[in-house]
């Protein structure tokens, strides 16, 4: 899901990253107002963890791969707005150090792995887990929904941004100038591959550790950071 | 043992196991991810390379790419699995570095 350098037209790239400027913004006075010192250990082990789970790429036999981002895990623990950030450091290392993702499409990499991708989770597991207890199994039901829905989401988002170029940029004997794929292929290889794969993965590992915390750190649960 | 030491040592886990990340897509002939192709695959896939992509896929020169060592392509899975665990070790160190740093500037002084 990392869109590389050279996919995205400048309109797309641009209005994304202009988009992420308030965003940051906003995390940061959120998080300066909510985050606590010891918290902060956390958050460098969640964008750690995050960056790590996505170097584990995922074969679709004779296909293509993915992998899971973690992220909706760090939006459950510390709340969606710290996960931004440490989601944000972990593409930001990705995009420079190791070329994974672009330079010039971190804004809408960010947004649709750093925004969406935690965002929709959150809601999801707040809505799924409900009135329910910290240590209950309902709640790691909606660690595995909410880590599902999450990542399907930010995938939906990174199809529609591929699959516009075509119809933004093209040469006038209509050869594309950035992103060959128009919406119908890109939207359903975005998407299908992770509802049917990737998806799984992000809700299998955001509900194998969050099941281990419950047991093993429950003083982990229920901290996250909140306007 | 206390919970973060035992976080450490699970993410310190996950780096060794890492190269399964590189060495299970090889097994299983699997290719680039979905719009994660580079020009000679875009070629091959719809016959021409997007003049624009070609302009802009070289905006960044990153220092490691694809978590591999500059000047040791063509080398064997095992030296790309070395070079894949010190590319997931040198990014922990920069992302908790970065964390911490931003941790100093947001983090409240009254606690």
């Amino acid at each position: 899901m990392h869109i590389p350098d050279g996919y995205l037209g400048p309109a797309t790239s641009g209005f994304f990253c202009l988009l992420m400027l308030p965003l940051w913004a906003a995390a940061a006075r959120i998080v300066k107002k909510t985050l606590k010192a010891r918290q902060v250990p956390l958050l460098a082990i969640g964008a750690a963890f995050s960056f790590v789970i996505m170097m584990f790429n995922v074969p679709i036999p004779g296909g293509s791969t993915g992998h899971a981002v973690g992220g909706v895990l760090v939006a459950i623990l510390l709340g969606p707005w710290a996960a931004m950030i440490a989601i944000t450091v972990a593409l930001a290392v990705q995009a420079l150090l190791f070329g994974d993702g672009g330079v010039t499409a971190i804004g809408a990499n960010c947004f649709n792995m750093a925004v969406i991708l935690p965002f929709v989770g959150y809601g999801v597991y707040r809505l799924v887990g409900a009135g329910a207890s910290q240590d209950s199994r309902r709640r790691v039901v909606a660690a595995f929904v909410a880590g599902y829905v999450g990542i399907n989401a930010a995938a939906l988002l990174a199809g529609v941004e591929f699959g516009l170029q075509p119809l933004l940029h093209h040469t006038a004997d209509g050869q594309a100038l950035y992103c060959p794929y128009g919406l119908k292929v890109a939207v359903t290889a975005m998407v299908g591959e992770h509802v049917l794969v990737f998806g799984w993965v992000e809700a299998v590992v955001t509900a194998m550790v969050f099941k281990y915390l419950q047991r093993q750190a429950p003083e982990l649960l229920g901290q996250d950071v909140r306007a | 043992m206390k919970t973060a030491t035992k976080l450490w040592l699970a993410l310190g886990a996950l780096i060794v196991l890492s190269p399964a990340g590189l060495i299970l897509p090889e097994r299983f002939k699997s290719g680039s991810a979905w719009g994660e192709w580079g020009a000679d695959e875009m070629e091959r896939l719809v016959g021409y390379v997007p003049q624009g992509l070609k302009r802009l896929s070289e905006a960044w020169n990153a220092p490691m790419p694809d978590y591999a060592l500059k000047g040791c392509q063509g080398k064997g899975l095992a030296h790309l699995s070395l070079a894949y665990i010190l590319s997931a070790m040198a990014g922990v160190i920069l992302i908790v570095l970065v964390v911490w740093l931003l941790g100093k500037i947001l983090v409240k002084k009254s606690e």
